[in-house]
């Protein structure tokens, strides 16, 4: 496996992967990106989530955007599986989804406000059934069950899908939520997003499990590995997982093995605990110059596409950031209009009480 | 209550094809008290299923479900053993609404038999209301009669957010009473007044209110005349019926199973203290349960506060100047 050093030769799980580090194809493209062009969508959004990540790393910094965990390095994952499903499946996302939730139709304003700590960044224009971050590890496959349940009980032809990190495999949530999947037959696919950290945790001390998509034998439901950094190869496996899903054959479990190039997030800094050598090795695997390469070897890419591309995504996401900016924080009793459907009469008074402590007129 | 809960499901079952019942032994069996028996052969196995005993994924499952659009109704076999859905209800059910600003919502109900007195093995018996009612978003209740349970379930299975639904194991089947199974539900967020008295008022739910009662009896054997309140949601609380009483009274007594410290019983003086002080002509006296663990059965009966300790407390009140 050219991604990372798991040994998987004595398993029965399969991997996948289309193109090499170096823009060769190990074999024919598969059925769902039958020609080079039809890659090259696939390429823009990863191109538009690296510049949106860079921005958002870029707006911490200078304190005008808070804690933000960057997809460096993962944009193949989260553009994969997105492509993959159907507008309305729903994506039940960890918190380093942007990838993905940029392709589901979230916009880089949503997406900021979000970051920029703002609740009406989760009220999502479109996708309007995709869940919001989940940030406490693990815990959103339970929710992603309960999704794919509801579309199995209205007998509906949708799919749920949750992408998570290694280090949410291990947990009991996790486990369960697999496991009814599995009872249930459940039209579910779950991507663990293994980038080999989790903080400060190296996979090796997630699991002694060969591969963590090992953890679907255990429950009875389709497990394979994809390579992560090779986005031909991740919409191929989603998109079969997907559509066995659809077609009632039960729920899969995806361990995309790819390499988070950055910090945990925008206050942690992994230099404290990973090898410099290790991450210069995985910036040779990422997922971005390989598609690149490939596109302008099967000459559908010229420098004038380049070029162009990146002055779109960059024009895009300076105006979502002035956008953002500009929109003035929301007022105190925004944070009890919310709480309740119906609101009770002495929560009420509680808010006319904020409104009042912090001089706003009722 | 067992009937009443079971013929609330069932018509809300019948009302509203969205309503779903799963968990533990709910279906073939019919549920360890018999709650659901014959559900799931009224209304199928799409719509009443057994579950593998995983308490994470059944509250987590239900957030997913309801917030595509379904009324899930679980049921965790004993209140003890919700806790490890604690960070379903913490950080998802309660909060869905809220992080979504409405795009998502959790009209999800979790039932479980609670409180203590039917002699069952550990982690049986835990009153864990006050835990609940300190996460914003999730109302809990508690019904304390039949006529209650029933009313009360179908407006949680109504509501446009999550409900936890307290069900005291002891009275499933301890009280008979004729229910109207008319379909109509009881306020949510309302407390009843359950008898009026003159002298003090005394604050109960659940299994205290028929505590609190036999109380108000013995106390009207005294010449001493209590009203008894049946909080009956405890959160989000209807305090000014609790207010309103107080100003009468000007005694107050709260009566619940749970340990004294941190229970919901403090809230409700707190409030008396800020809002009702001037009501009050003696401090609140509480009859709960003690600072301990819930013991197992030979103890069970010493623990949990009855209708003496109420009586003891009422006295307390009333003889303080």
């Amino acid at each position: 496996m050219e991604t990372m050093a798991t040994d998987h030769s004595h398993t029965d799980i399969p991997f996948t992967s289309f193109v090499k580090s170096d823009g060769s194809l190990i074999r024919d493209l598969p059925e769902g990106t039958p020609d080079p062009e039809a890659v090259i969508p696939l390429y823009r959004a990863m191109v538009r989530a690296r510049t949106f990540d860079a921005r958002a790393v870029a707006m911490h910094r200078t304190g005008r955007l808070g804690t933000y965990s960057s997809i460096l390095g993962q944009e193949a994952v989260g553009v994969g599986i997105a492509s993959a499903m159907a507008p309305d499946d729903v994506l039940v996302p960890s918190y380093r989804e942007v990838s993905a939730q940029l392709v589901r139709g979230v916009t880089p304003v949503e997406l900021l406000l979000y970051w920029g700590g703002d609740e009406r960044g989760n009220d999502f224009a479109v996708p309007r059934r995709d869940f919001p971050n989940c940030i406490t590890v693990g815990e959103h496959p339970t929710h992603a069950a309960g999704v794919a349940l509801a579309m199995q009980i209205r007998k509906e032809p949708r799919v749920a899908v949750c992408a998570l990190g290694d280090g949410g495999s291990s947990k009991g949530a996790f486990y369960e939520a697999l496991n009814m999947a599995g009872v249930m037959n459940l039209p579910l696919v779950v991507v663990i997003i293994n980038n080999q950290w989790a903080i400060s945790a190296p996979r090796a001390i997630q699991s002694a499990a060969p591969t963590l998509a090992h953890k679907a034998l255990g429950v009875g439901i389709h497990g394979e590995q994809v390579d992560g950094n090779d986005v031909v190869a991740v919409t191929d496996v989603a998109l079969r997982a997907i559509e066995r899903a659809r077609a009632g054959g039960g729920a899969t479990l995806i361990e995309a093995v790819t390499y988070r190039l950055g910090d945990h997030t925008t206050v942690d800094d992994a230099r404290r605990y990973r090898p410099d050598d290790e991450v210069s090795e995985a910036w040779k695997r990422e997922p971005i110059a390989r598609i690149r390469t490939f596109l302008a070897d099967a000459r559908v890419w010229q420098k004038s596409d380049e070029e162009a591309l990146r002055a779109s995504s960059s024009g895009e996401i300076d105006g979502a950031a002035e956008e953002f900016l500009a929109i003035e924080p929301p007022p105190v009793e925004s944070m009890f209009d919310y709480v309740w459907g119906e609101m009770p009469p002495e929560f009420a008074k509680q808010r006319m009480q904020a409104m009042s402590d912090w001089g706003r007129d009722a | 209550m067992v009937q009443a809960i079971n013929l609330a499901l069932a018509h809300e079952m019948a009302e509203d094809e969205s309503v779903i019942v799963f968990g533990e032994d709910v279906a073939r069996s019919g549920g360890v008290f018999r709650v659901t028996d014959g559900l799931q052969a009224s209304f199928g196995e799409d719509r009443v299923f057994d579950t593998p005993i995983a308490e994470t994924v059944l509250v987590g499952m239900s957030v997913g479900m309801a917030a595509e659009g379904l009324k899930p109704v679980v049921e965790i076999q004993f209140a003890g053993f919700m806790y490890s859905g604690f960070d379903q209800l913490i950080n998802h059910a309660s909060r869905m609404r809220n992080r979504t600003r409405g795009r998502l919502t959790c009209p999800m109900v979790l039932r479980t038999p609670c409180s203590g007195g039917i002699k069952p093995p550990e982690h049986h018996s835990d009153s864990p209301e006050g835990l609940l009612a300190g996460i914003p978003g999730l109302v809990t209740v508690v019904p304390s009669s039949p006529a209650k349970a029933y009313g009360l379930l179908l407006a949680a299975i109504r509501h446009p957010d999550p409900v936890v639904f307290l069900e005291p194991a002891r009275l499933y089947r301890s009280i008979r009473e004729d229910v109207d199974t008319d379909g109509v539900a009881l306020p949510l967020g309302m407390s009843f007044v359950e008898r009026e008295g003159t002298d003090l008022t005394i604050v109960a739910w659940g299994t205290m209110v028929g505590e609190s009662l036999l109380a108000a009896d013995d106390l009207a054997s005294e010449g001493i005349s209590a009203t008894v309140i049946d909080v009956a949601t405890i959160s989000p609380l209807d305090m000014s019926t609790i207010l309103d009483s107080v100003a009468q009274t000007g005694r107050c007594v709260i009566a619940h199973e749970a340990a004294r410290q941190g229970g919901f019983g403090a809230e409700i003086a707190a409030r008396l203290a800020e809002e009702g002080l001037t009501s009050l002509l003696a401090p609140v006296a509480r009859a709960t349960g003690y600072d301990t663990i819930f013991p197992l059965a030979r103890l069970e009966g010493q623990y949990m506060p009855n209708h003496r300790r109420v009586v003891a407390a009422a006295h307390r009140v009333l003889e303080y100047s």
